[in-house]
């Protein structure tokens, strides 16, 4: 799809690399409609992520919490960790992503990307930190508001739920304000 | 509503649905943290081309499969306050992130050591979640909870009204997007 100068794993650095192997973006949208509707259909189950990520966070809760403890718990107890197809979907997620990047051959470990460092530098611990808290945030977030940009934003939105709608907008416009205070000293 | 395959067969249909889940968010560039961020910069608008073709593509089809009666809707209850209170944490921790849920875990594969460390705050998220869960309940998910309800049920307009809107805004989005307002860090993506 990408006719630029490095389709086929020429290119070393910078940008070009990012985008070798990408498809035309509106045409994955076609693509993740198209899964949508198997989803509905064959599986009847909406695609999303988060749902079975939290149950997985119980097992992680395990050794620290104890088992009676996280059986005893209210959310858990709801959501309990099972091999069911949310979780299967999630874990072949990961696995659809390293079966593409390998075919790409774009495998590349990032600590520091290069948005990122442009205004807050190259400190690794830095951004790990930024990614740990960004991920307790948005976990907790998504968790409150019942899904997250798969479960809601896609799937959610596309059944045309009230719900959804309101996650998609205020989580856009807090997005855009939180990019703001974050890169508004940012030379570029 | 009638599936075609056993439940126990559509729990493993969910691996290749997974996995082609995982293809096209690698290959759609999300799984880049500089795009999901670039995005809510306004500087890169790849996050929105796909995720506003998925809804109208996905949300058609899924309107003729539940009219044949070959589909079940699955809304998530309009818990007003929640819901909003989550989605605004939610912007917060994306662009911390540089991810979210689905697109953090492919870009765990894709050699992001930033995704790796930031699933595993996602995993704390998910136990800070549990162990408020009642106090949220009792709180916040009960103020302004409308219930699960679609757009048509509480407008005056049909199914076919939003999707016809959602297409003139996305025309007018699209195209604006491809003529006078490219970014210049996509024009030498083709």
């Amino acid at each position: 799809m990408n006719e630029s100068k490095c389709t086929f794993g020429n290119c070393c650095c910078g940008p070009d690399n990012e985008k070798k192997g990408r498809w035309n973006p509106y045409l994955v949208g076609i693509g993740l409609g198209i899964l949508s509707w198997l989803a509905f259909a064959v599986v009847n189950q909406p695609l999303g992520i988060s749902t079975a990520l939290s149950s997985a966070s119980s097992v992680c809760a395990l050794p620290v919490m104890g088992g009676e403890a996280v059986a005893k718990n209210a959310y858990w107890a709801k959501t309990p960790f099972k091999w069911d197809g949310g979780m299967l979907f999630l874990i072949s997620t990961f696995v659809g992503s390293l079966l593409s990047v390998l075919a790409a051959r774009s495998f590349r470990v990032e600590k520091v990307p290069a948005t990122w460092a442009d205004r807050f530098g190259n400190s690794a611990g830095k951004r790990m930190a930024a990614a740990f808290l960004g991920g307790v945030i948005i976990m907790y977030g998504a968790r409150m508001a019942g899904g997250c940009t798969s479960g809601h934003g896609i799937s959610g939105s596309l059944q045309l739920a009230v719900s959804s709608w309101v996650f998609f907008l205020t989580m856009f416009a807090s997005g855009a304000a939180t990019a703001l205070l974050l890169f508004h000293k940012s030379a570029k | 509503m009638n599936l075609p395959v056993s439940p126990e067969t559509a729990r493993w249909l969910a691996i290749p649905l997974g996995i082609l889940f995982g293809v096209l968010l690698h290959r759609g560039g999300v799984a880049n943290y500089n795009v999901i961020v670039n995005q809510f910069r306004f500087k890169d608008f790849t996050v929105l081309k796909i995720m506003f073709t998925a809804i109208i593509v996905g949300g058609i089809g899924v309107l003729l499969l539940h009219g044949a009666g070959h589909a079940a809707y699955h809304i998530k209850p309009a818990n007003m306050l929640g819901v909003a209170l989550g989605a605004a944490l939610f912007g917060v921790g994306m662009v911390l992130y540089g991810y979210c849920p689905g697109t953090g875990v492919a870009a765990m594969a894709t050699g992001s050591v930033h995704a790796i460390v930031g699933f595993a705050g996602m995993l704390l998220g998910g136990v800070l979640y549990a162990l408020s869960f009642t106090w949220v309940e009792a709180n916040i998910q009960k103020v302004a909870a409308l219930g699960k309800v679609r757009l048509p049920e509480v407008t005056s307009i049909p199914d076919w009204g939003w999707f016809g809107i959602l297409i003139a805004i996305a025309s007018v989005v699209f195209w604006l997007l491809e003529t006078k307002f490219k970014p210049a860090s996509e024009k030498s993506n083709g």
